[in-house]
């Protein structure tokens, strides 16, 4: 699979570098070197420069991944991951101080708009899916399966409950330990979003954990009434530690995150997708091309050993649409 | 009515006890407050021997050379390793010690021999070293983003804005601690030197600086320990966490350092990379140490007592 991709990122990438060295040749380039370049595209090899990434802590072992597949076809691109949070990443993506930016969300209107501000312009290509896990402490055999409208009830600003027994008839009267990511991360944004209806809107005595994912993970392991909102994929690599819920999803029925449910969309509203931000000023340079071809084109393959969702083949066929432009 | 004849004679006999033993010399405030002052003492002991026992057992697994000449991976934690972060860490202390060691020295030579104190401007020096010493690491790290990494200075995101960030936390602490060294030279040793006719840099260079050159030297290691142990202001200004390359340098592009790593993989949930964190954190430890006995050994070995 890695090996036929490998061919086709090659062959693209060959056409991006040619698009993008002839899009810069004008400038100050000399006339006989793009023709040079090229041919070192071709081969594989010949690719030196660096690719600086940051952003969400959730999309960064993906990336990671992404990189160090990359980095053996390409051992001369220096490709650096950064973990500042969705939002600390826009933040220095529109500052012009990064190449890529990893999201685990779409970009805001107000980060888009400090973007345009500072001449920034950029992609947004999809490259995995994640679902967002509802965590749970594996001693509690009480909460199977929670609506949307009961675990906000647990987050809400105003109003939220600290007992499980006023969540449900029916539940033990056991204290509700929450823990969460900061206001810095896209998971955050996107909790926040889905479960309370307005981005950022959560309860102001959670126990917040940063950008360390773990840390929530340890946290639930900790109480029996404890939960918290986290990437799936943590859950999953944590083992036994924690237990996700079900999640009564729009058609009513309970259902619990995997890779079928996130992937078919019915472990909605709580499964997302994945992004990165090529900008425009790092797509000139050919060692991003080809690592932005690479990664959407190995996408299926980067997920899988990452612990991640792939796309699904709407989502797949939205990124190599969008790839194919950026490539010309 | 028994109770308190018991009682009574408990204490009487407590009572005679004690002064017997006051009688015979013994101090007993004394070796109370000597007792409180062990347990104390043990407290800071017990939990540093916990903190190593439990960093060395999590990390034994990991402790092997490849931690220290392999890249970081991430599709394989086993054959992961520190390199890239071990020597950032080394780029960054270089830059640090660069710097700090001539501003922090000269800074200290101007305030002990130079400095008239009953001037406002020395005295607003001094009192604002003293608080630069007590501010926490993270407002460096902010002021580091703001005017070394962006603005007026504009390095960017390399190990040199690391260092300088560094350099301004680690300042007072060499400052201070050169200038007990310089302090802690006898005046009759300049008298001498400026009796001789030699001129007040002449003292400076030939006399002060050689006698006060081992306390300088502990002080500046043990800011050295400080610095190279710091990770927000680090992660503020840019040290990254997954780099599969050596630092180009001090002034390109990206690098990552030990404790920025640590942190990294202690919070990824895959149990080997916490493993993997606590085999670093016993590096640092290590690190720490060593640099920490050097310092001793300078001190003891050069000191002169006058």
């Amino acid at each position: 699979m890695l090996k036929n991709h490998k061919r086709a990122a090659a062959l693209i990438g060959a056409a991006g570098l040619a698009f993008s060295l002839a899009a810069c040749g004008g400038s100050d380039t000399p006339g006989d070197q793009p023709e040079a370049t090229t041919e070192g595209g071709e081969s594989g090899e010949a690719l030196s420069g660096s690719v600086v990434i940051d952003g969400s802590s959730t999309v960064a072992p993906n990336t990671e991944v992404a990189a160090e597949l990359f980095g053996d076809m390409h051992p001369d691109v220096r490709v650096s991951v950064g973990v500042s949070g969705t939002g600390g990443g826009f933040e220095k993506f529109c500052n012009g101080e990064t190449d890529i930016s990893e999201a685990s969300r779409p970009i805001k209107d107000e980060e888009a708009a400090t973007c345009e501000e500072n001449g920034i312009s950029y992609a947004e290509l999809g490259i995995a899916n994640d679902g967002l896990a509802v965590a749970i402490n594996p001693d509690n055999d009480w909460a199977q399966c929670l609506s949307i409208e009961e675990i906000s009830s647990m987050w809400r600003p105003d109003g939220p409950v600290d007992s499980w027994a006023d969540v449900r008839d029916g539940f033990p009267d056991e204290p509700i330990t929450l823990f969460g990511p900061g206001s810095d991360s896209g998971t955050f944004d996107f909790f926040t979003e889905e479960v309370n209806g307005e981005g950022g809107a959560i309860r102001a005595d959670y126990n917040d954990i940063g950008e360390d994912d773990f840390g929530a993970v340890q946290g639930v392991a900790g109480a029996t009434g404890a939960t918290a909102f986290i990437p799936l994929s943590f859950v999953e690599e944590s083992g036994d530690m924690v237990q996700p819920v079900e999640i009564v999803n729009d058609a009513g029925d309970c259902i619990a995150p995997s890779l079928d449910t996130v992937m078919d969309g019915s472990y909605n509203p709580l499964g997302r997708q994945l992004y990165v931000y090529p900008s425009d000023a790092g797509l000139e340079k050919p060692e991003v091309v080809a690592f932005v071809e690479f990664y959407i084109l190995n996408q299926a393959q980067i997920a899988e050993e990452a612990g991640f969702i792939p796309l699904n083949s709407d989502q797949e066929q939205v990124a190599n649409d969008a790839l194919a432009e950026l490539v010309g | 009515m028994r109770q308190s004849g018991r009682t009574r004679i408990a204490v009487d006999a407590a009572r005679a006890g004690t002064e017997s033993l006051e009688r015979r010399g013994i101090d007993v405030k004394g070796e109370l407050f000597r007792a409180v002052l062990l347990l104390c003492i043990s407290i800071g002991i017990v939990m540093l021997a916990t903190l190593l026992a439990y960093v060395i057992v999590a990390g034994w697994p990991r402790l092997d050379l490849s931690l220290f000449t392999e890249m970081p991976s991430t599709r394989d934690p086993n054959t992961s390793g520190f390199l890239p972060a071990i020597v950032g860490t080394l780029y960054v202390m270089i830059g640090v010690l660069v710097t700090t060691v001539p501003i922090g020295v000269s800074a200290a030579i101007y305030l002990e021999e130079y400095a008239d104190s009953s001037k406002w401007y020395n005295r607003l020096i001094e009192v604002n070293i003293q608080n630069l010493a007590a501010v926490p690491s993270i407002v460096f790290g902010i002021l580091g983003l703001a005017f070394i990494v962006r603005g007026p200075w504009g390095l960017g995101f390399v190990a040199f804005a690391g260092s300088l960030t560094l350099m301004m936390m680690v300042l007072p602490t060499v400052i201070i601690a050169s200038r007990e060294a310089i302090r802690g030279v006898p005046s009759t040793l300049r008298h001498a030197s400026l009796g001789l006719g030699a001129t007040r840099w002449q003292t400076v260079s030939r006399q002060v600086l050689p006698v006060s050159l081992p306390g300088i030297l502990t002080g500046t290691i043990l800011a050295m320990s400080r610095a190279i142990g710091e990770t927000a202001p680090l992660l503020l200004v840019g040290a990254t966490t997954f780099v599969r390359f050596l630092p180009e340098g001090l002034f390109d592009g990206a690098y990552s350092v030990i404790t920025v790593q640590i942190f990294q993989w202690a919070m990824r949930p895959q149990e080997e990379f916490r493993t993997l964190a606590a085999a670093g954190s016993i590096v640092l430890v290590a690190l720490l140490l060593l640099m920490n006995s050097v310092a001793i050994w300078l001190r003891n070995k050069y000191s002169r007592a006058y």
